[in-house]
C-alpha cells in the first residue's frame, strides 16, 4: 500500500490464468462495442455476473487487490476496451480521466487488464508513477511529450495494473501486426478507505523508505510530494499523527503554552 | 516569392518545449516536449527515455533561442502543498530555411 501512495500503481504480472486471458480476448475481439457507461453506480456485484469479463475480476487474488484498495462492495463506475489497431503509429497524447478531481483522501481504482503478450513494439500503456496527486483537468498536459521515469507497461499476458483514477497516462502506438487491447475498469469505494488492507506490517521501518523514495521528474516540487504522500498515509491508516523526516510535525508546531515571566513556567491558556 | 520574382526559402520554426526541475536555467531537464514544422511529424508521446538536453542552458549553447521562460509565482493561499502541472516550462526555438 505504502507503494501505492507513492508510485499510484501496482501491478500484478501474470495474475490472470491464461486460459481465461485468450477468452477475454475474443470475446472483447467478437464484441468490441459492448456496452458501457450505462450502469455506472450499480454495485459491482451486479456486473458481468454471467460474462467472461466478470470471470476475472472475481477471482479470489483480484477480489483480494480491489477489497484492500476499495473496501468490499465498490460501485462500478465504468469500463472501456481499448482497442489499438496493428500499425498504428500514433500515440495518444497524456491525460489524467476525468475532469479535476478535488480528492485528496478517497480515490478509485482503474484497473488496467492485458488479456494480451504486451511487447514495447505493442506499446502498451504510457504511465507516469508519482502523477495521481497532481490537480491537472484531464487532457491540458497534451502538451508533454516525454517525462523522466515515464513508464512504458510492458506485461506478459493476463497482467493487471491496478492505478490511482488520477494517474497520467497514454496510450503507445502499435508497431506490431497484431491487434492489441487493453480492458480498462474503474471501480468507486463505497466505505472509508482505512486500514483496508492486511496491515500486520504497519510499522515496518521500511514502509518509510518507500514512502519517501523519489520521484525522478518531480524537481524542485519533490518535498511537497512527500507531504502529500504523508498526509494520504495519515488517512489510509487512520493515524495523524504518522511523520516522516519531520516535516508535518514542524509546519503543525503552534504552541497553546504561554511563557509567564514572573513564575518562570509555562501555563496552558485555556480560552483559546 | 519576393518582389522581384527571384525564390527565397520560406522560414519555418522548430520549437522545443524544456520542463525543468528547478528556476534556474541550468537545473535539470525533467520533461520535453519538440514540434517541428520543417518535417510536418506529429508529436509521439513515449518516444524517447532521455532528454535532448541537462538543461535550458545547455540547449542555449547549441543555438536554441529562449522565447519564454515560466514566472516564479507565488502561492494562492490553501495551494501551498498542492502539485499541478510542470512548473518550469521553458519554451525555445530554432528557424530554418526550408524548400517549402
Amino acid at each position: 500500500m505504502a507503494s501505492f501512495v507513492n508510485e499510484g500503481y501496482l501491478r500484478f504480472d501474470k495474475i490472470i490464468p491464461k486460459k481465461l486471458s485468450d477468452k477475454v480476448f475474443k470475446e472483447l475481439k467478437k464484441n468490441p462495442n459492448h456496452k458501457w457507461w450505462l450502469t455506472s453506480g450499480k454495485p459491482f456485484s451486479e456486473i458481468w455476473t454471467n460474462n467472461v469479463l466478470g470471470d476475472i475480476f472475481r477471482l479470489p487474488k483480484v477480489e483480494g487487490i480491489i477489497q484492500s484498495l476499495v473496501g468490499p462492495n465498490p460501485r462500478y463506475d465504468h469500463h472501456f476496451p481499448h482497442r489499438v489497431e496493428p500499425g498504428k503509429l500514433e500515440a495518444q497524447n497524456w491525460h489524467a480521466d476525468s475532469i479535476i478531481d478535488t480528492r485528496t483522501k478517497h480515490f478509485d481504482i482503474q484497473l488496467f487488464f492485458f488479456p494480451q503478450d504486451t511487447p514495447r513494439q505493442m506499446g502498451g500503456t504510457l504511465i507516469l508513477p508519482g502523477s495521481h496527486f497532481r490537480k491537472v483537468q484531464e487532457s491540458e498536459i497534451s502538451r508533454y511529450q516525454n517525462i523522466v521515469g515515464q513508464l512504458p507497461i510492458v506485461c506478459k499476458a493476463g497482467s493487471l495494473f491496478v492505478t490511482h483514477h488520477n494517474i497520467w497516462h497514454c496510450a503507445q502506438p502499435n508497431r506490431s501486426r497484431k491487434l492489441r487491447f487493453m480492458l480498462k475498469l474503474r471501480l468507486n469505494p463505497t466505505v472509508r478507505q482505512i486500514n483496508l488492507w492486511n496491515t500486520d506490517d504497519l510499522n515496518d521501518p521500511e514502509i518509510d523508505q518507500i514512502l519517501m523514495k523519489s520521484q525522478p521528474w518531480t524537481g524542485v516540487e519533490g518535498r511537497i510530494e512527500q507531504v502529500l504522500r504523508i498526509k494520504l498515509w495519515r488517512f489510509l491508516t487512520d493515524n495523524q499523527h504518522f511523520d516522516s523526516r519531520y516535516w508535518l510535525t514542524r509546519i503543525e508546531n503552534e504552541p497553546t503554552t504561554f511563557f509567564d515571566n514572573q513564575q518562570s513556567g509555562v501555563y496552558e491558556n485555556k480560552g483559546v | 516569392m519576393s518582389k522581384n520574382n527571384t525564390e527565397v526559402s520560406p522560414l519555418k520554426q522548430k520549437i522545443l518545449i524544456l520542463y525543468s526541475g528547478g528556476s534556474a536555467l541550468d537545473s535539470e531537464i525533467v520533461a520535453w516536449s519538440f514540434f517541428d514544422a520543417t518535417e510536418n511529424k506529429k508529436m509521439v508521446t513515449g518516444d524517447s527515455d532521455e532528454p535532448p538536453y541537462e538543461s535550458v542552458f545547455d540547449a542555449m549553447k547549441d543555438g536554441w533561442r529562449v522565447i519564454q521562460i515560466s514566472p516564479i509565482q507565488s502561492f494562492q493561499p490553501g495551494t501551498e502543498y498542492s502539485t499541478g502541472y510542470l512548473k518550469f516550462e521553458h519554451v525555445l526555438e530554432k528557424i530554418t530555411p526550408t524548400d517549402g
